[in-house]
């Protein structure tokens, strides 16, 4: 159809609007709220259903693992936001290592998730495993829950520490800047959304025994 | 019709304007534009349609008559669930909002384009990637999914056909939809032209804004659900396993959640299309402006209440019963709110039934009929004789099909001559509404007939006593598929030979008939002050000296 190809390219079509980004990511972390509602529900309806399983399947979990993780994720938190601040004030190299210290954080996160799951393993504790099935229902739900709701978060954190170092890149290459910093404000953002939701968990599965 | 001062459309158009360094085909695969993005859409989204008609029509042949007919059982099973996936998922979900939504909302909120381009291209190729998975689920060993299209725990996790992949569609085409939502909100936040209060927009823009939200409330519980199916299918976690302590009735409520707000995704655009069409073929603006805004969002809203009605049957205190159905009939108040206006906008108006309007008369009739009839669903007593019966069947089609699919033939013709600068057929126009609407209602109501009488959904065979009204309901398959097939034809044909179209055939007076057909590259040279109410037909005079 009307195939005259004199393409005009338009320039600019893409223009800036800081409060426009921000706005579409709190969308978009709504979303995510509402993405992990769900389990909350589930994990809500099970845990009336089954209070004492709960409880019991809830003291094998290591809280000290899960403290230091949620010591680790707070911090982190503090650090992308301090890297908001550096960037802002133009120091662009303060910001950088703020921020490899905030990856740093979400790896020793994830090194602290992967030596307490593989614990788990060890102890036949995992989805359809034979000690697990001999177990009662509520402790079945209990341990399915925790697999899924910190695999999704973790899945989370992955993803956000691949988006850090995107924006790590842009600042190395100054396309994040002192006057442009919106897409590190929205990084900034999801790793919050990140942490909040650990501090969800962690009450939930670690600390009410 | 009015406004007929041929202008005469120029070259330069979002046709030969790109976004990006290539022409021919990349130019398009790679573009930003919100109008081309549209066109995209346009192309796939009707496909699909097409597909999902023909399915639709293999099933009523083998319905034709009692016994097997052309395809085994399990054949058929695979047909009505592929019927309802592709219809809800890859139609009527997307249809209006990603096809006119992006073509036409920036527009008529006098923006260049959406908030953020880039993002609306992701959203197509989700749903492009959405559509190949659920495609390539068909053809993997394994078969065909046969579940129906609401994936009910614990047949989903038992079936051994191929579940995991149409699941994974589904979620993947959920995040486009949450994508697009989402850009819909920022543009109509952020983008509005100058002087463009909230409650100057035109009442598309209100119906889509309202439905974006809908879909980013609404979209990520059911993301979770089918993850949570796959998972469960995967790892036997048993979170939805009675075996393992889970519950299958949590899976209808964690699906219905989002899936009862996703018939006001599926319907509220159109509602908004025919707050356009209505003052425009009547010369009168719209009776109840912020009524009808605010109906949409009250329906947005309570909607999102209601999801329990379809479980009335399913194991539920009656407490939660009489409360779910009470809220099921304060949502149909809004519906009846915009009914009322739209009667009331043509009273007295100068009416000109061109094809678009006819559209718009068959919606209100067939909508009607199926809102009415979903009271007898919403009420207790009633439900339980009709619940899985063609009843549900009949009231579903109604107000998707005659609801929403027939604004999309509405919308479709309304917008073509400014979407492509062609005008159709007018004649044939008026002639597809007729045999459309005969074709439906052979089609359809002789399924209120047959549900009342206890023909239950989905079964693959049934008793003689149904056997006339079956065949009249497959006579009228033929009718409306043929009608169907017809309007794609001349609409083809207009793409190609049609005359070229004015600017502004209608005489509508919303922004998108202000500027040229085919509009250009970022729709406006300079973006416009807006100064009147949106459906002010004094503007008409200006417009044709401007």
């Amino acid at each position: 159809m009307r195939n005259d190809h004199e393409a005009v390219v338009v320039e600019q079509h893409v223009h800036r609007d800081d409060v426009g980004a921000r706005m579409g990511m709190w969308l978009f972390l709504f979303t995510e709220v509402l993405l992990f509602g769900g389990m909350f529900l589930v994990y809500a309806v099970y845990r009336y259903q089954h209070t004492n399983d709960f409880r019991l399947a809830a003291m094998e979990l290591n809280t000290g693992i899960g403290t230091l993780n949620t010591i680790i994720l707070l911090t982190s938190s503090l650090t992308v936001a301090l890297a908001i601040a550096a960037i802002q004030k133009k120091n662009k190299f303060l910001s950088i290592l703020l921020l490899s210290v905030t990856i740093l954080f979400a790896f020793m996160f994830m090194v602290n998730k992967y030596f307490e799951w593989s614990a788990k393993f060890e102890h036949g504790i995992y989805p359809g495993s034979e000690e697990l099935l001999n177990r009662s229902n509520g402790q079945i739900l209990f341990f399915g829950l925790y697999y899924v709701m910190t695999g999704l978060h973790g899945l989370h954190v992955i993803i956000g520490v691949v988006i850090l170092l995107f924006i790590l890149v842009f600042i190395i290459r100054d396309k994040v800047t002192f006057d442009n910093y919106v897409k590190l404000e929205n990084a900034g953002l999801y790793w919050h959304l990140v942490d909040l939701i650990w501090i969800f968990l962690f009450p939930l599965f670690y600390l009410i025994q | 019709m009015m406004g007929q001062t041929a202008v005469a459309v120029k070259a330069d158009n979002f046709y030969h304007q790109s976004t990006n360094k290539y022409s021919g085909i990349l130019s398009w695969l790679l573009t930003i534009d919100h109008k081309r993005i549209g066109l995209m859409y346009m192309v796939s989204i009707i496909f699909f349609f097409l597909v999902g008609v023909i399915v639709g029509v293999l099933m009523r042949l083998e319905l034709m008559a009692p016994g097997k007919t052309i395809v085994d059982a399990q054949t058929y099973n695979a047909l009505f669930t592929l019927h309802g996936v592709i219809m809800i998922f890859l139609f009527i979900i997307p249809g209006l909002p990603a096809i006119f939504g992006n073509f036409f909302l920036p527009i008529q909120i006098g923006a260049r384009d959406v908030a953020f381009p880039r993002l609306n291209l992701l959203s197509y190729y989700l749903y492009v990637i959405g559509a190949v998975l659920a495609l390539l689920s068909l053809v993997l060993p394994g078969g065909p999914i046969d579940t129906g299209w609401t994936f009910y725990i614990p047949y989903s996790v038992r079936s051994t056909t191929n579940i995991s992949l149409p699941l994974l569609a589904a979620f993947i085409l959920g995040f486009s939809s949450i994508l697009t939502g989402l850009n819909f909100i920022t543009t109509v936040h952020r983008l509005r032209a100058p002087g463009m209060g909230f409650f100057k927009m035109p009442l598309f823009v209100w119906a889509t804004y309202a439905t974006a939200w809908v879909q980013i409330i609404a979209t990520p519980v059911v993301g979770i659900t089918i993850l949570l199916v796959i998972i469960e299918r995967l790892f036997g976690v048993g979170i939805f396993d009675p075996a393992l302590g889970g519950d299958p009735i949590l899976f209808q409520h964690m699906f219905w959640i989002y899936s009862h707000p996703a018939v006001y995704i599926m319907i509220l655009p159109a509602m908004g299309v025919v707050s356009e069409i209505i003052p425009t073929f009547s010369r009168r603006t719209i009776f109840g402006y912020t009524a009808i805004a605010m109906s949409s969002l009250a329906i947005a809203f309570v909607g999102y209440l209601v999801w329990a009605h379809h479980m009335f049957t399913s194991g539920m205190s009656d407490t939660a019963r009489w409360i779910f159905s009470l809220l099921t009939f304060l949502v149909a108040l809004p519906s009846g709110v915009k009914v009322f206006n739209w009667v009331a906008t043509m009273y007295k108006g100068s009416i000109d039934p061109q094809p678009p309007f006819l559209w718009v008369m068959a919606f209100i009739f067939l909508f009607s009929i199926g809102g009415l009839t979903g009271l007898v669903l919403g009420a207790l007593a009633t439900d339980v004789h009709v619940h899985d019966t063609y009843f549900v069947v009949a009231h579903f089609h109604f107000v998707m099909f005659g609801g929403t699919g027939t604004i999309f033939f509405a919308a479709l013709h309304y917008w073509f001559p400014k979407m492509f600068g062609r005008m159709y057929n007018v004649k044939f126009a008026r002639i597809s509404v007729a045999t459309f609407f005969i074709g439906f209602m052979l089609l359809y109501f002789p399924k209120f007939i047959m549900g009342y009488m206890g023909m239950p959904r989905r079964y693959y065979d049934y008793l003689p006593q149904f056997a006339n009204l079956q065949m009249i309901s497959t006579i009228g398959s033929w009718i409306l598929s043929g009608t169907i097939f017809f309007i794609v034809g001349y609409l083809l044909h207009a793409l190609f030979k049609g005359p070229k179209a004015p600017s502004n055939p209608w005489g509508g007076v919303t922004l998108e008939w202000h500027i040229q057909s085919p509009p250009i590259m970022e729709n406006f040279k300079t973006i416009p002050t807006i100064t009147h109410e949106p459906y002010d037909f004094s503007q008409l005079k200006e417009m044709k000296n401007a």
